[in-house]
């Protein structure tokens, strides 16, 4: 009786691994095909743009690439009507001094909810949470009017100051202070003699490397993809962003186009950001359910 | 004694304020100022007419009458609504499904990084240049249509043209949508399921439940706070849609204006020949049905914690 039990957990057990391992099997299955959804869109891409305008006309599908990958780069390089190096280093400035103000400020900000106690801390912190969701474009009209009485239409102001405010950001690094920076700290450099403000500078933004390493690419990225303002802000040539180049692009009667420069200019729009994700992939992906609700 | 040290905790303060500033004051000038103001305009007749500005006249609700009595209104709120829900159904059931797999601790997936890194680069591609993609890789002389007739699915010379049909236009704006956001659901859902008790998958498992049983009875109701989260997220999200339909349609919102959404609708208000009344009135009502959906996360999410 006792052999037949043994022997009946015995088979229940193998059949429970067989199980698994079957549904391991089904799991990899299908993850490599949603991955390959994920892909293919970006392969396509890389495989036009090294197709030569000719070929491309044709319409025809290609598994392999063409050889004319760099003879389209050095097409598009020298192409008089899209200002793409221009586009491409006005973006860089935009996104980079986004990245920049809105990390250090918000961290400054969730320090000062953080490490201090007063009087309208409470209802500022609720202020702060309740904005968080109200998107931009609700008070776009009020800020292109604002920007033209101001003289500030057409500059670059407009898109990388307003990041000093940015709640979301503020929240990610409130979180991260929570479980990561003890007072005791802050305290014992007070007892050092350091002022609140050098406090911060060298010890607390020391501390918050890692999350302002995440928030930066974040920021840097969501600046970089932005479309809606700077194309209601900027309007001359010389300060239009890539995404505005790229509607432009599609706003043009683009079977006169050379394809292949149009695939190589997407491939240029989002290769950047590809790169600097999968180099940091390891932490962005971490940092994607930190700064979410509490599960 | 306590006298001197909470003398001195104040005397700290008041540097809460101070680091408080920039923040304040730059929400303040570009952000509640342009807020007020474009609330202020929708009670204004006021637009302009090429260099000549016609208004502002004060116009009362005239300009919400007009918005709620014309069909624009509830055509482009059902077009956002169509489109969001055409990607958010596979979005959720894919994102429920590796959500589960990947926080499953007996299943131990090897590669479950390389497969999360994947799944959410689409989330950081710039969408105008994705949209551009698309339009290049879906348009009657492109590759897709390239590879239906190789495959003979669509007959030789004849491309299906994808952009020629609501349906089709509809799905692929919804199907990018998808793309782009399901990975982070995933790894919102799974950061949620890794929440969950391990004991009671212990227990289910000495009970003898498959892993459906698990996965309906326990995973999915634990889930529910989190899973209101990402649906009301989402939404959101949905309402702000923009550059999708706006590249891949090229801001006509074709066919027959049935991929326009509520914020191209905006754009068109505010781009050009800028419509204040028209513009501010319509972004009173997003901010309203934003508001609303906000104040829903707000409870769900604090309510937990309770």
């Amino acid at each position: 009786m006792g052999k037949d039990n043994a022997m009946q957990l015995q088979m229940d057990k193998e059949k429970v691994t067989g199980g698994i391992r079957a549904r391991r099997v089904v799991a990899n299955i299908v993850l490599v095909l949603i991955c390959l959804l994920c892909l293919i869109w970006f392969y396509l891409l890389f495989i036009n743009a090294s197709r030569s305008r000719a070929d491309l006309s044709m319409g025809s599908f290609r598994v392999l690439p063409g050889n004319y990958f760099f003879k389209n780069f050095y097409n598009l390089m020298h192409n008089s009507s899209l200002t793409i190096w221009r586009g491409m280093l006005n973006s860089i400035i935009i996104s980079g001094g986004t990245a920049v103000l809105c990390t250090y400020f918000s961290t400054l900000s969730a320090y000062a909810i953080h490490a201090y106690d007063f009087k309208l801390k409470g209802v500022l912190f609720t202020f702060i949470l309740l904005i968080m969701t109200i998107p931009t474009q609700v008070s776009a009209l009020g800020f292109i009017k604002l920007m033209r009485v101001v003289h500030l239409t057409d500059t670059f102001v407009p898109l990388i100051l307003p990041s000093i405010a940015a709640p979301v950001t503020f929240f990610y690094m409130k979180q991260y202070m929570d479980s990561t920076l003890p007072i005791q700290i802050v305290e014992a450099a007070r007892i050092d003699g350091s002022g609140e403000f050098r406090t911060f500078n060298t010890i607390v933004l020391p501390m918050m490397k890692p999350a302002i390493a995440v928030q930066a690419i974040f920021t840097f990225v969501g600046s970089w993809n932005n479309y809606f303002t700077p194309a209601l802000i900027l309007k001359s040539e010389e300060n239009k962003t890539l995404p505005i180049l790229i509607a432009k692009l599609r706003s043009a009667d683009f079977l006169k186009f050379d394809m292949g420069q149009v695939y190589m200019m997407i491939l240029l729009s989002i290769f950047p950001v590809i790169v600097v994700y999968l180099a940091l992939s390891k932490f962005i992906v971490g940092g994607v359910a930190l700064g979410s609700v509490k599960g | 004694m306590s006298q001197v040290k909470k003398g001195k905790v104040v005397s700290f303060n008041k540097w809460g304020y101070i680091f408080l500033i920039p923040f304040f004051v730059t929400y303040l000038f570009f952000q509640l100022v342009p807020l007020v103001t474009t609330f202020y305009y929708g009670f204004f007749e006021y637009y302009e007419k090429g260099i000549k500005d016609y208004g502002p006249y004060f116009y009362g609700i005239k300009n919400y009458i007009a918005l709620f009595s014309g069909k624009l209104l509830l055509k482009y709120s059902l077009n956002t609504l169509i489109m969001w829900i055409i990607g958010f159904i596979p979005q959720i059931a894919v994102s429920l499904l590796l959500g589960a797999w990947f926080s499953d601790a007996r299943l131990r997936l090897k590669a479950a990084a390389v497969y999360k890194v994947i799944i959410y680069l689409p989330n950081l591609i710039m969408a105008s240049a994705f949209s551009m993609l698309f339009f290049t890789l879906f348009d009657d002389n492109g590759p897709v249509n390239g590879l239906l007739m190789a495959l003979n699915i669509v007959p030789e010379g004849e491309p299906f043209r994808f952009f020629r049909y609501t349906l089709s236009s509809r799905s692929l704006v919804g199907f990018m949508n998808f793309l782009m956001w399901f990975g982070n659901t995933t790894i919102l859902l799974m950061a949620g399921m890794l929440g969950i008790d391990q004991s009671l998958y212990e227990a289910a498992e000495v009970d003898g439940a498959t892993p459906t049983q698990v996965f309906w009875r326990i995973t999915l109701p634990l889930l529910r706070p989190i899973l209101v989260y990402v649906v009301i997220t989402s939404l959101i999200g949905g309402l702000q849609m923009f550059d999708v339909p706006q590249i891949l349609t090229n801001g006509a919102g074709t066919p027959a204006d049935s991929t326009t959404t509520l914020i191209m609708f905006l754009n068109n208000n505010i781009s050009g020949n800028v419509n204040y009344g028209v513009g501010g009135a319509l972004s009173v009502v997003l901010f309203i049905i934003t508001g609303v959906l906000s104040m829903i996360v707000y409870k769900v999410s604090t309510q937990k914690e309770d």
